[in-house]
């Protein structure tokens, strides 16, 4: 079980999408390729963007299927934060079903 | 011939049309600035557009001329002069940026906007959940920028509190590429306000038609922005090109709807103001409201996902009866 704290990484307000991309590339896909499970833990984190939370899981499940959030666990999130990680899971989870014309 | 933008009396988002259409664009080597010679009351975003502008003309290229009005010196405190680097002929000692606004910025890196968020956001003395907000438009906008405007020149953006309305007013402009050109890269826009249109739609981005987006974009900044606009009864203005979209406020005690097609939310828009060339975003943050952000959050949800089910839907090959 390998534990990823986002305050260490993206501080209090987590924004900053470079470092999303950085935690999602570095860390997080090498982890749940390898089969290990993993936790985002958010604690002290007061508030993230819609934005930096796409950066950092729209693409896992992209690549992965949605059955990552099996072995992905989101750690002391405030209800506003779970609310952005479940309307980006949401939407990802929506589009994925449709092919588009460029696929 | 000069270009040519003059800061009038009044100029908030709500009476901002006037002032975008008496600003002459036509030679963009040199710049005339001229000032209502009696008062000066005008929204932050009328600032970032002339600072953003100053910053595309040689130093010897702006003309600026001697403001009369006794306002002049908000102008010098909110760093105009300064940013324009023209004399104001105003001497006055430059405290700390701690009367509850944020001074003209620029910001050209994601680094140098994290910084701004950490550090100058606070300086609004904002409640933690006022200032979340504040520090997510700001992040949502400034990013839009960084990515897509393809100018070195980064963002300019300001802000200021007005105790009266208890709200922040934000403005923040670039010189880059415009909307059109960003979205037309994966959509089809023929004009500017289509091209708007489609920015403010929920998952439309100029990166990819994918559903879902890319993996560092997914379209969805300025639906959101756009969404507590909506919510807190504020105006929210975005001008790109000749394009520019206004949502009015909606009436107190009308119920609260939100809609992935801006067109439906009420609204004011027009094709063909002077052309800007880069894209300009003003927001009224009313901060009685803000609290209500986590609410907010489930309607985003809900609308977003109808979204992209009424876009696949529309993909769905159909029978054909004959």
């Amino acid at each position: 079980m390998k534990t990823i704290s986002i305050f260490e990484k993206a501080g209090a307000f987590a924004e900053n999408k470079d470092v999303a991309r950085d935690i999602r590339t570095r860390e997080v896909l090498p982890a749940l390729e390898a089969g290990e499970e993993i936790i985002l833990d958010f604690e002290r984190v007061g508030a993230a963007t819609q934005s930096f939370i796409h950066a950092l899981i729209s693409d896992v499940l992209r690549k992965l299927g949605d059955d990552a959030l099996d072995r992905i666990a989101f750690k002391s999130c405030d209800d506003t934060i779970k609310k952005i990680v479940n309307i980006v899971i949401g939407y990802m989870q929506e589009g994925m079903g449709a092919r588009g014309p460029e696929d | 011939m000069e270009m040519k933008v003059h800061i009038p009396n009044s100029a908030f988002l709500g009476n901002i049309d006037p002032f975008l259409r008496g600003f002459d664009p036509s030679s963009p080597e040199t710049i005339e600035i001229t000032a209502n010679e009696k008062w000066i009351a005008v929204h932050p975003i009328v600032l970032s557009m002339i600072a953003a502008l100053g910053l595309t003309v040689k130093e010897d290229k702006i003309h600026c001329e001697k403001f009369e009005a006794k306002s002049k010196h908000y102008l010098a405190r909110m760093g105009l002069f300064k940013f324009l680097k023209v004399s104001s002929g105003i001497s006055f000692v430059e405290h700390e940026s701690a009367g509850r606004f944020i001074p003209l910025t620029q910001i050209r890196t994601s680094d140098e906007l994290t910084k701004f968020i950490t550090e100058m956001i606070p300086l609004l003395h904002l409640e933690p959940e006022p200032s979340k907000t504040i520090g997510y438009i700001v992040s949502e906008l400034a990013r839009n920028v960084i990515e897509h405007a393809e100018t070195e020149n980064g963002a300019i953006l300001c802000a200021q509190y007005y105790k009266k309305s208890n709200s922040i007013r934000i403005g923040i402009a670039d010189t880059g590429v415009g909307i059109k050109e960003t979205i037309s890269r994966s959509h089809v826009a023929p004009t500017d306000l289509d091209a708007i249109r489609l920015a403010l739609w929920p998952g439309i981005t100029g990166t990819t038609r994918r559903e879902g987006g890319t993996e560092q974009n997914a379209g969805a900044g300025l639906f959101f922005i756009k969404s507590i606009a909506s919510v807190n009864r504020d105006f929210f203005v975005i001008y790109s090109g000749g394009g520019f979209y206004k949502l009015l406020k909606r009436p107190a005690g009308s119920k609260q709807r939100l809609y992935a097609d801006p067109f439906e939310d009420r609204h004011s828009k027009e094709a063909n103001l002077p052309y800007w060339r880069g894209t300009i975003v003003g927001a009224d943050i009313t901060l009685d409201q803000t609290a209500e952000f986590s609410s907010l959050l489930d309607a985003i949800g809900n609308t977003y996902q109808a979204a992209v089910r009424d876009r696949i839907k529309a993909r769905h090959k159909k029978a054909r009866f004959i």
